[in-house]
């Protein structure tokens, strides 16, 4: 068991970290899911979680950060409550990807990687997310909309805010 | 969900339980599951490696390298660990086929992996995958729980006397890290930049020891190979192609989707028959036969077979099996600029002929783009182009440069009306516009 005191993840997430770094011939190739995990629950890769990541793997500050600012889905700022992530790549941009991305940013009233003033959602611009026969496609978090239309949009962003969406962690 | 299709020039194979609830340990054992792992532990790592060679099996990440003769590249002395890695880091654009598999039959990847693993001798198996693949890494650490609990996975597996582990892992976003040894360098916990080769994996790999690594569907076939024999999976192929793949067929068709298709299948008759022609009944413009890397082939060059050599010979390449298909509407010029604005946005930074050439083609072809550009510039993209071929450490310079090459030289008409001021659109690259471009 880790002997770092536990300050700013829930049990939960700290009893799963203890569990992360044992199980490699290296502990720290527990690294990259434990930045995505901490992510997860805080919303972004704070500097207390750098610094208590950096502890419970033996590295310096540096190191981790070093490696959290190659990942385009690590954040160091925190986002809305639901990041929705909308893929322009060919796939996506042939069957209206672009005109999804403009639709949310009109709806939402903000632009690429900015969060609505209430916090509830943000938006971000993305690579291909690998739903490409199912297009034009994003991901709210970590779930999947796929064949989307400007109509669905709308009933989609209506759930979250209801609290009805799914929030897949 | 995505949506599952099917057609009846489908040979499924590694497809055969998709839609049919094998994600669950219990059905996939009813449909065969966990007798490949079982025979490869009764006939020992040779037999498997035979099969394997014999199944003309070659990987489906995009490379097409025959997979026995990578298993067999393996010392089968070594003082280092040995392990098996697989790559579901599935980020080339157009490319969707591992996400469908992971959903719909997680157990053959396990299986897969522990064949792998007694073949070259390892003790531990790795499946990666991509970080925005979290409901499907949910579904595999699932499988993987299933099969310890089994019994199947842990120590002594099927009273073989060996034991055998996997371990699940997540990235966090970046195309960087499907390069082999990018991806073995982000499963150390760094930044994904690729290593020089040699040494190859098979030798020095993960942790330093030698290291198989494949394609999620590359190793999701090894189950089926040993099932069914080796020859009589090549027989499904054409020469030197053995098998079927999944092909992902995207863009303007009528039904875009997931089709398993016989190595050597049509292009033509996939785009117009499997996936039902061009939607909308309009006129094929081009196609990008096997993940945005590939070079284009124009609407006449579509008669060509799905396999690594026939793909090869048209000038292009196979790929990772994800079919764009662009109608007549498509402009050229902007699919192209969209194209390199990936590849730029990816670009790891460690290369100076892929950072530099990259962004500079990029804002060449938004200049271009915007209606500010001059002849020269067409010239000036085709040598920076040819000057990335080949001066990276890992493909993806050559990723950005051969599409590249292929819309210029393919479609340099197009670029010319851009630039005499006979087409002009709205920019579309949002990302990083650039200042003042004109």
């Amino acid at each position: 068991m880790s002997t770092v005191a536990n300050t700013i993840f829930s049990p939960e997430l700290a009893a799963r970290f203890d569990h992360l770094v044992t199980i490699y011939p290296l502990s720290r190739s527990a690294l990259v899911p434990m930045l995505l995990y901490a992510q997860d629950e805080i919303g972004y890769v704070s500097d207390a979680a750098v610094a208590e990541i950096a502890q419970r793997l033996d590295l310096v500050e540096l190191e981790v950060r070093n490696v959290l600012s190659y990942y385009s889905m690590l954040r160091t700022k925190p986002a809305g409550k639901y990041n929705v992530q909308v893929c322009t790549n060919i796939s996506c941009m042939l069957r209206g990807g672009y005109k999804i991305l403009d639709h949310c940013k009109e709806t939402l009233g903000i632009g690429h990687k900015q969060t609505t003033p209430d916090g509830v959602f943000s938006l971000e611009e993305v690579e291909c997310i690998g739903a490409c026969c199912w297009a034009p496609a994003m991901q709210i978090n970590y779930d999947f909309h796929e064949d989307l239309t400007p109509e669905k949009v709308d009933v989609l962003f209506q759930m979250y805010r209801d609290g009805q969406g799914k929030d897949v962690k | 969900m995505p949506t599952l299709v099917s057609h009846p020039d489908e040979v499924k194979v590694i497809s055969r339980r998709f839609g049919q609830g094998a994600a669950d340990i219990e059905k996939y054992l009813e449909l065969d599951g966990y007798k490949a792992v079982q025979r490869a532990i009764a006939e020992g790592p040779e037999w498997i490696i035979n099969t394997m060679k014999a199944s003309g099996l070659r990987g489906r990440g995009g490379a097409g390298f025959p997979t026995g003769m990578k298993w067999s590249f393996v010392p089968k002395v070594s003082e280092k660990p040995k392990y098996v890695l697989v790559n579901g880091d599935e980020s080339e654009p157009g490319t969707c086929k591992d996400h469908v598999l992971f959903l719909h039959d997680p157990h053959s990847i396990i299986e897969g992996t522990m064949i792998a693993g007694l073949a070259i001798g390892s003790r531990l198996g790795f499946i990666y995958l991509r970080g925005e693949y979290r409901y499907l890494l949910k579904i595999v650490e699932k499988a993987v729980a299933d099969a310890y609990a089994k019994g199947f996975l842990g120590k002594n597996i099927f009273g073989s006397g060996i034991d055998f582990d996997i371990i699940t892992q997540t990235g966090a976003g970046a195309y960087e890290v499907g390069e082999e040894s990018a991806l073995m360098e982000s499963l150390e916990g760094k930044r994904g930049v690729p290593r020089i080769k040699p040494p190859f994996p098979a030798v020095v790999g993960l942790y330093g020891g030698p290291t198989v690594i494949n394609n999620a569907e590359t190793i999701a076939n090894a189950p089926h190979i040993l099932l069914m024999g080796g020859e009589a999976y090549a027989k499904l192929g054409t020469e030197r192609n053995g098998g079927t793949r999944l092909f992902g067929i995207s863009g303007h068709v009528e039904r875009p989707g997931v089709y398993e298709l016989p190595m050597g299948y049509s292009l033509r008759k996939a785009i117009y028959e499997v996936a039902g022609g061009i939607k909308d009944g309009k006129k094929l413009k081009a196609v990008v036969p096997g993940g945005s890397s590939c070079p284009v082939l124009t609407a006449d060059e579509i008669d060509v077979g799905l396999d690594f050599d026939q793909m090869g010979k048209a000038g292009t390449m196979l790929g990772s099996g994800g079919i764009v298909v662009l109608d007549e509407t498509v402009s050229i010029v902007e699919f192209a600029l969209r194209v390199i604005s990936f590849y730029q946005h990816e670009s790891c930074g460690w290369c100076i002929p892929c950072r530099e050439g990259t962004d500079w083609i990029k804002k060449t072809l938004t200049r271009v783009h915007a209606g500010g550009g001059s002849k020269k510039d067409i010239d000036n993209v085709q040598y920076l182009a040819e000057n990335m071929m080949g001066r990276t450490f890992c493909p993806l310079g050559d990723a950005a440069a051969m599409p590249t090459l292929g819309f210029v030289k393919k479609f340099r008409k197009e670029f010319e009306e851009y630039i005499d001021g006979k087409r002009v659109d709205t920019p579309l690259i949002t990302i990083d516009q650039l200042v003042g471009a004109h």
